[in-house]
């Protein structure tokens, strides 16, 4: 099994290495392959297209994770240019779960704050799959206020499994890191632009998710809980994840029916690491149109608009 | 009915007689220190046993009862009920849970907030119902929570805070995540027009509520022995593979790292927080020191 494809992407991988085969094969004899490469390719993305058509919430959330899915990183040196990373919380320490600096998008200065995953394991450790302890949280929340300070836009990527759960972690306060970046978010004085890149999870995603627009890449997920502890809380049984993704509604499209989110930035077939330049280049389109749409903004009509978008989630609409 | 039941004949059957049962209610055991106390001595102790003063789960109704004054009292958001937007299902369904936990609590939803006074000193309190879903906070909870803050802000009255959750309600999924930023955000405004707001943290205090609304107080205060934290301790033993320190997020444990100001008896509550908030702001001493 190639591990590059998910498990309902099999079909796929197997058209795939027959293509490549025959291209092997071309190469040494007379016979012309070269149509029939062609017809098989164009099948192969005719199958790809009918799959990615139509994921399961639970197949989204493994594309969602997939090893290979362009990260926060990846996304800023794509789009952005002059990434000056700022380090540390003045506190405790520097948590590499979280990245952020100041950079130019468009040619103008930008905050950019991110959750980063690890590629190979040594850098998945060191980067704590993702997963932010107070001291991350902190240094977001310093960045984001020295950004105020100097009227700079926020703008985030979101992608982690949630804040980490370690003992140390909670020593140094975490629901208390989680919470001060909601409050504070929410009176930001500058724009604040949130997509969500791979995986929203919980509260650890929030912390850095609450601005004036949230966006979603079209295969990323959002929710309260994985799939896997909603599965092994309410059904007591984590086999029961995809059921679980299917009862929460964690797709872009699902959370833009709910109105939970303003837009849904699409990804090349088969997903983001299909192709992370377009990838990226979709990101960068939208980025631009809420960057432009919200410098045209007083702060006070931001604050409103930021602080009645709160107010009106879960009001019911009679 | 075991397999084994089944085969006795009816007749022969017999339901247990009620005539063996220990009268019920009148006695109980301590859940700190094992001491067997009688339940109206204990009731009047404000459910803190008069032993080792192990503070019991309390609902909230009575927490309020024994918190503001008996008189006047007016419900904020009663006519609040919760939907079910995701028609959410899992073993249950989201609608059947809820009318089970309304039948058992009484309540429409985990949060009761109620205007009133303590010692006089006009205020807003809230509490969490444990009893109704693990006081998980879905959109009833955020909005009532919002109505709190939207009165105090009117009127110009502190508010305060007696959390007891679970966290974020997951039949409810990112509706009850954005409950989390949308509290935060209303004690944003609140803070910004210098109106106090104390938090009590109370057994349990966790996730998302732990994260949003309870750490945002101007003053934080822990009842005795209260656990109180972000993850769970289930979820981090299983994260660290290592036993969790003893006395871990509780309330102690929070104090003494930092996160908390005071542990306060629930028998000294309307004290504590009376000499805070006129302290606060600036008003005479209402009782002596």
């Amino acid at each position: 099994m190639n591990p590059e494809f998910l498990d309902f992407e099999q079909p796929i991988a197997e058209l795939e290495a027959k293509i490549e085969e025959l291209r092997y094969v071309g190469h040494d004899t007379e016979v012309d392959v070269d149509e029939e490469v062609a017809r098989l390719r164009e099948k192969c993305r005719a199958l790809t297209e009918s799959i990615f058509s139509k994921l399961t919430p639970w197949q989204v959330s493994q594309v969602a994770r997939h090893p290979s899915r362009p990260y926060t990183l990846d996304y800023i040196g794509r789009i952005f240019t002059h990434f000056q990373e700022l380090h540390g919380d003045r506190c405790f320490a520097d948590d590499p779960a979280i990245v952020g600096g100041l950079a130019r998008f468009e040619g103008q200065s930008v905050m950019v704050i991110g959750h980063q995953k690890g590629r190979t394991t040594q850098e998945k450790i060191r980067r704590n799959f993702g997963m932010p302890r107070p001291e991350g949280y902190r240094k977001a929340l310093r960045l984001m206020r020295l950004a105020e300070k100097f009227r700079i836009p926020v703008v985030t990527l979101i992608d982690t499994p949630g804040a980490y759960p370690g003992v140390g972690a909670e020593e140094r306060g975490q629901s208390e890191a989680i919470a001060r970046n909601l409050q504070v978010m929410a009176e930001l004085r500058v724009p604040i632009v949130c997509t969500v890149i791979g995986e929203g999870g919980s509260g650890g995603a929030l912390a850095i998710g609450v601005g004036d627009r949230i966006m979603m890449m079209q295969f990323a997920t959002y929710s309260v809980i994985s799939p896997e502890g909603c599965a092994s809380i309410l059904w007591k049984s984590a086999d029961k994840a995809p059921q679980a993704a299917e009862a929460m509604g964690i797709t872009s499209v699902r959370l833009k029916e709910l109105g939970l989110i303003d837009e849904i930035i699409p990804e090349p077939l088969g997903g983001a690491h299909r192709d992370p330049a377009l990838a990226a280049e979709n990101l960068r389109n939208a980025l631009s149109a809420s960057l432009q749409t919200l410098r045209g903004r007083t702060v006070d009509e931001l604050l409103e608009n930021r602080y009645q978008r709160l107010m009106r989630v879960g009001r019911s609409e009679d | 009915m075991s397999w084994f039941e089944k085969l006795v004949p009816t007749r022969i059957r017999t339901e247990g007689s009620p005539k063996r049962k220990v009268p019920e209610g009148l006695w109980e055991k301590c859940a700190g220190c094992g001491a067997i106390l009688y339940r109206a001595e204990l009731e009047r102790n404000q459910d803190v046993c008069p032993k080792c003063g192990h503070h019991k789960r309390i609902g909230a109704r009575r927490r309020l009862d024994l918190f503001l004054d008996p008189e006047p009292r007016t419900e904020i958001g009663a006519e609040l009920e919760p939907r079910d937007v995701l028609k959410f299902r899992d073993s249950k369904k989201y609608k059947d849970r809820l009318s089970a936990a309304q039948k058992k609590t009484g309540e429409k939803d985990a949060l009761v907030v109620v205007k009133g006074q303590v010692m006089g000193v006009p205020l807003v309190a809230a509490a969490f119902e444990f009893g109704f879903m693990g006081g998980s906070m879905g959109a009833v909870v955020g909005e009532r929570f919002v109505r709190a803050v939207e009165t105090c802000l009117a009127e110009g009255i502190p508010l305060v805070c007696f959390a007891a959750s679970g966290g974020a309600r997951m039949q409810e999924a990112l509706i009850s995540l954005m409950q989390m930023a949308k509290t935060s955000a209303a004690l944003g405004r609140m803070a910004r027009k210098g109106i106090p707001y104390v938090s009590v943290l109370t057994d349990p205090t966790m996730g998302g509520v732990s994260a949003s609304l309870a750490m945002l107080g101007d003053v934080h205060l822990a009842e005795p022995g209260a656990l109180i934290g972000f993850a769970g301790p289930r979820v981090i033993e299983q994260t660290v593979r290592e036993k969790l320190p003893e006395g871990f997020q509780r309330s102690e444990f929070l104090l003494e790292h930092g996160a908390i100001d005071r542990i306060v008896d629930r028998r000294e509550m309307r004290d504590t927080v009376t000499d805070l908030l006129t302290m606060l702001m600036r008003q005479p001493a209402i009782r002596a020191d």
